[in-house]
């Protein structure tokens, strides 16, 4: 039985190893293929911010590759999955570190998977650019890797600029703050507490809540405490359902404050009324200032049909200032393919690019350099006018040394 | 310390909707467990089924303005209904599929096809919802009825929906235990729960009366899906994971395989996780958070199963083979 | 990789000369391994190519050989051909390494269940174990609770500790297993699912009052092994930055672990230990009649399962460089025991193959085939269907992005595979003998 079984197999293997390589070769162009992948959650709990991420992405390279294709290159996307894990966040990096084609990442989502991920592309790439639109945890660019970067602001950053406006503008004496007990969440919150208690705010409760359905039991004590103010550290997805249960359960007074993951349309579907009135803040400018912003929301709507999600922008622009600093690689390289490290040191090089979400340039460290922060009312509990919600403030903060 | 005590009533509400809520799920589990001594992985995506159902009826009733002219009593039914029948036939199917050609398999086998069919559920849904709506979250629109506060006193008060997910599950339970009790096909139902071998000797269609305990398992989850959507509003196509695995948790802490014990169980492990989350952090002065709830639901799980090692309810029988 | 020596009982059916067989199956065998690297080198990027390799293993446990032969063949596959494919494609060592923490974790939840029938849904939380352990001392974390010493450990202790992972997280099993292994069969299971919850939380949540596990936040950067050996190295003139080396040094301790995992995982199964815990999962109460104390083997099965964990565990924590409570989740449970039952309960080669048809699936072909899929829309290839008429795949919605449904897929194999093969890919011997299962 064994016997007729092997000989098949193998040559079933050969028909298949053949076939494949067929494919590989006829994908060549004139000078060659530039890749760029990204790495965000597509499966499981996460993927509606995950797909966001890589549609932005997709968008940028869609609209703006023809500059490279003028080069004589060819420009593909290829999506990985890395649902969340950092294990299998460091098997991709390792299969992307592989293909020579893939000059740039962006990615990833969480930055419990772009830590350990990225000493991958850096070490074994070698200095693959990885370009983060999402991560804004400190220690991502406190490593001082050549290869990393990010557009996103920093949750030290985004917490005081909250607890700021929470003191000045809305002048509250009292917060209750929750956050979602991931590392983004918790980093923003823990930082809009310190800020909150050395601005004199007092601080009635600072919990983590992984729930996601019945946020019960975290409002009947909150409700208790008759706070001025709660902030949500966390994603739209919890924090509606939690603003929406909150003011059910009879919390008519409190204000609501947030990070940039509440920045998606989606959060006035869920919450409805509960969430107008509220504040987040944010480094995306708002359509009704920025043209740019505008039109990206509109060509991203006709592209996927439906609005961007939280950090889709940011993707956006991670992959536009990614294709310029390839652009200017090929350049400098002589107009050949350039390699990794000189794709890495070109995106440090670029000056002033003009993203939607700001102008970008990058430190020694790949932060932005400055970065302007606004803090946003929402106006309606009509999703359709997410884009008309009003700008309070604007400031601009460098990042910290 | 007074807010210790003006808090409790409401948080005792709380934990009994909540209670109540797996309670209904945990039926599912149960049913399944007492009749194949099968842990239905799928079970929790038979649920979130239940729960899509309900919310496309709305969406599209709202669509079409017809939602504000339907009487929310008579809407609650059709959409329970409408969910129980959908989930119901799909945890028939699923044992068709991933069970039934297992039926003589090691005991531990179907337990994966039940993973497998979990994994396909999930993203069989999230890949028609995102065809068919483009979207991950669904919303349920609010009835304006049901979203109405009833006050019970003065630090306590509970909204028309959680009172309808008390009385819906009561009035299941309920008759759920008649059926399996007072009726010919649930007494079959007991007949190959306690030995399939003699049952199916007795005239008994052991895989028709499978079949149906997977419908009335379905649908109880179907009924909860629903249920859940109108209390708390928010589902994607993952929801059902935690709440199964509470569920789950629930049945056991009460008896698996027994329908009283998977009320009393959801009703314990409701209280105690509203409790906790609600106390801890007040009582400890925020070092240990509303996180630790999970931890203090399995300790007092283990500590049940150390003085009553077949639940609270559980009866003692001979161990099968 | 595979020792076992069992021959299967149709053999004797070929009717063909006797010596001819394993001469033109080790000329095969040969054959097939030095085409799989030609091709591995011709088409570094095929996954198909290296999949034929990993085959080769296959073909090596089936062949008729020695055990020497076998385990000389296996060793050279292992030690020589699979590091050098990983500096062709450094990928494929990644997911060599991956495939080997998940074999040691297989075969050690296949003590507790496929041996001893114990089903335990928290296995992972061991490794957790195992794996904090290294990473507080071997990080700047254990200043925040020790003031006494410096912090992190020098590299040397990461040996000291592979060793303290294997005992702590016996310990762990022990005292877990004290209270709850008077119950019986799902009870235990829900018992176990919940303390590996329990374990994830702590995690999660011992970022205070006193900050131990650095919450949600992880723990980075750990320390990983000294590179004792390169002096040598230099001293023979190849001068590899630590980037190249590592990957290769935790592929090798890896290789070495699985050996030893293996080796007593083989001497416990035919000892009159692993007897009596095969009695206890046939039936307890014959096993306690016959005299086998049931209470001490079922805690030494958890503490020997729960050790294989620990000691990957402390391995894993140093490759990744940074954990957080994200890597140790329910699913990540639910996986390894996928990976035991899909190989076949309670046989060695099973799990070992179960552990790597699961991590190649993951890692290996379900990404290659949504890759796949995602090039040949963007190549724009057009399709003439019937009805329809010629169709752009590129016009393809872009809700069908194929790397979103690799679960799904995933999903579908695994009910396949329990259909087809109910009893596992390699089922145990005594079960064979039996006739495939209760």
């Amino acid at each position: 039985m064994r016997c007729m079984w092997l000989p098949r197999f193998l040559a079933l293997v050969a028909t298949l190893v053949m076939s494949l390589s067929v494919l590989a070769s006829q994908a060549a162009a004139q000078k060659g293929v530039i890749k760029i992948a990204t790495q965000s959650p597509l499966s499981g709990e996460q993927s509606a911010l995950g797909e966001g991420l890589k549609n932005g992405a997709q968008l940028a390279i869609e609209k703006l590759k023809g500059d490279l294709e003028k080069l004589g290159f060819r420009v593909e996307l290829v999506p990985f999955d890395d649902q969340a894990k950092p294990d299998v966040g460091v098997a991709n990096a390792k299969r992307i570190v592989a293909d020579p084609d893939i000059l740039l990442v962006i990615g990833h989502l969480n930055s419990g998977v772009a830590l350990p991920a990225s000493e991958i592309y850096k070490d074994q790439g070698p200095n693959l650019a990885m370009i983060s639109p999402a991560n804004t945890n400190p220690l991502i660019t406190d490593r001082n890797y050549p290869n990393v970067n990010r557009v996103c602001g920093r949750d030290d950053v985004q917490g005081e600029v909250g607890a700021r406006f929470a003191k000045e503008e809305l002048k509250v004496k009292s917060a209750y703050i929750l956050h979602d007990k991931t590392l983004y969440g918790q980093g923003v919150a823990e930082f809009f507490r310190d800020m909150a208690k050395s601005f004199g705010i007092n601080v009635v409760g600072f919990e983590g809540t992984e729930e996601k359905a019945n946020f019960d039991p975290i409002i009947t004590p909150m409700k208790a405490m008759k706070p001025d103010l709660v902030y949500f550290g966390g994603i739209y997805s919890q924090a509606a359902v939690l603003f929406k249960q909150a003011r059910e359960k009879g919390m008519d007074k409190a204000l609501f404050l947030g990070p940039d993951g509440m920045d998606s349309s989606e959060l006035v579907r869920i919450a409805g009324k509960a969430a107008v009135g509220m504040y987040y803040t944010t480094v995306v400018g708002p359509p009704t200032i920025y043209p740019e912003a505008k039109d990206f929301i509109k060509a991203y709507k006709a592209r996927f049909g439906k609005d961007p999600e939280p950090f889709a922008a940011q993707s956006y622009d991670s992959a536009a200032v990614g294709l310029k600093a390839i652009e200017l690689a090929i350049k400098e390289a002589g107009g050949k393919k350039p390699t990794r490290a000189q794709v890495s040191s070109a995106i440090r090089k670029i000056k002033n690019f003009k993203g939607i979400t700001g102008t970008i340039n990058f430190d020694g460290k790949g932060d932005p350099v400055k970065a302007k922060y606004f803090i946003i009312q929402v106006i309606s509990d009509d999703p359709a006018k997410w884009g008309e919600n009003k700008v309070v403030k604007t400031l601009e903060i460098a990042a910290p040394r | 310390m007074s807010l210790l005590i003006t808090m409790f009533p409401q948080v005792l509400m709380d934990g009994i909707v909540l209670g109540f809520m797996y309670a209904l799920i945990a039926l599912g589990y149960t049913m399944v467990y007492g009749v194949l001594q099968l842990i239905n992985f799928a079970h929790s995506e038979i649920f979130v089924l239940g729960a899509f159902v309900g919310v496309e009826i709305l969406l599209s009733l709202k669509a079409a303005g017809y939602l504000s002219a339907i009487p929310p009593f008579v809407l609650l039914f059709a959409l329970v209904a409408a969910g129980m029948a959908a989930s119901g036939l799909l945890a028939v199917l699923v044992e068709r599929v991933a069970y039934r050609p297992l039926r003589g398999a090691p005991r531990l086998v179907p337990l994966i096809s039940a993973i497998g069919a979990s994994f396909f559920l999930q993203d069989a849904i999230r890949l028609f919802e995102s065809l068919w709506r483009n979207a991950f979250y669904l919303t349920y629109p609010s009835v304006e009825l049901f979203d109405r506060r009833i006050r019970l006193g003065a630090a306590i008060d509970i909204s028309l929906k959680s009172l309808v997910v008390i009385v819906s599950a009561l009035l299941m339970l309920i008759s759920l235990q008649l059926f399996v009790n007072r009726t010919k096909v649930g007494k079959a139902i007991r007949a190959v729960a306690e030995d399939q071998m003699t049952a199916s000797l007795m005239g008994i269609d052991v895989n028709r009366i499978i079949s149906v305990t997977f419908l009335i398992g379905g649908a109880m989850g179907g009924a909860a899906g629903v249920l859940f959507g109108i209390q708390y509003s928010l589902i994607n196509p993952y929801t059902g994971f935690i709440p199964g695995l509470k569920a789950f948790t629930a049945a056991v802490l009460g008896g698996i395989g027994n329908i009283p014990g998977a009320m009393v169980g959801g009703i314990v492990l409701g209280l105690l996780e509203a409790f906790s989350a609600s106390y801890l952090s007040l009582l400890t002065g925020g070092a240990f958070g509303a996180e630790y709830k999970d931890i203090l639901a399995f300790s007092l799980l283990i500590v049940i199963l150390i003085f009553r090692p077949r639940g609270l309810l559980g009866e003692i029988v001979a161990e099968k083979t | 990789m595979i020792k076992e020596t069992e021959r299967d009982p149709d053999q004797g059916k070929l009717k063909r000369p006797a010596f001819l067989l394993p001469l033109l199956q080790g000329a095969g065998t040969v054959a097939l391994i030095s085409l799989s690297i030609f091709l591995v080198k011709a088409f570094p990027q095929s996954l198909l190519a290296f999949l034929l390799f990993q085959s080769s293993l296959l073909v090596i446990y089936y062949a008729r050989f020695t055990f020497a032969l076998k385990v000389g063949l296996a060793s050279v596959v292992l030690g020589l051909l699979m590091p050098y494919l990983g500096t062709i494609n450094g990928y494929y060592l990644e997911v060599a390494t991956q495939i080997g923490i998940f074999v040691a974790l297989a075969l050690g939840l296949n003590i507790v269940v496929g041996l001893a029938g114990l089903l335990d849904l928290g296995y992972v939380a061991f490794y957790a174990v195992g794996a904090y352990l290294w990473a507080i001392f071997g990080s700047r974390q254990a200043g925040e609770i020790f003031s006494f010493a410096t912090f992190p450990l020098a590299p040397g202790w990461f040996f000291v500790f592979l060793l303290l992972g294997l005992m702590i997280a016996a310990l762990t099993g022990i005292l877990l297993g004290l209270p709850v292994l008077r119950l019986r069969g799902d009870y235990l299971a829900i018992v176990t699912l919940g303390f590996g919850e329990v374990i994830r939380v702590l995690a999660n949540n011992l970022d205070k009052p006193i900050n131990i596990t650095n919450g949600p936040k992880g723990i980075t950067p750990i320390q990983r092994p000294p590179l004792f050996f390169q002096p040598v190295l230099e001293g023979l003139g190849i001068d590899a930055p630590p980037s190249v080396l590592y990957p290769l040094y935790f592929y090798f301790l890896v290789i070495m672990i699985v050996v030893l995992v293996i080796l007593v995982n083989q001497r416990l199964k035919q000892s009159h230990i692993g007897r009596a815990w095969e009695a206890i999962r046939e039936d307890e109460m014959a096993a306690v009649a016959m005299g086998v104390p049931l209470v001490r083997m079922k805690l030494f099965a958890f503490a020997s399962g729960a050790s294989f964990a620990g000691i990957m565990g402390v391995v894993f924590s140093a490759k990744q460089f940074f954990i957080n409570p994200e890597s140790f989740t329910f699913m990540e449970s639910i996986g390894v025991l996928a990976m035991v039952i899909l190989g076949g309960m309670g046989s060695i080669p099973g799990a070992i193959l179960g552990a790597t048809v699961v991590t190649v699936l993951n890692l290996q072909i379900l990404k290659s085939l949504s890759l796949w899929l995602n090039a040949l829309r963007n190549s724009g290839l057009t399709l003439n269907l019937p009805f329809i008429g010629a169709y752009s795949l590129s016009q393809l919605p872009v809700q069908l992005e194929p790397a979103k449904y690799e679960r799904m897929v995933f999903g579908i194999i695994l009910i396949l595979m329990m259909i087809f093969r109910p009893q596992g890919i390699l089922p145990a011997e005594r079960q064979r003998r039996a006739g495939g299962g209760k």
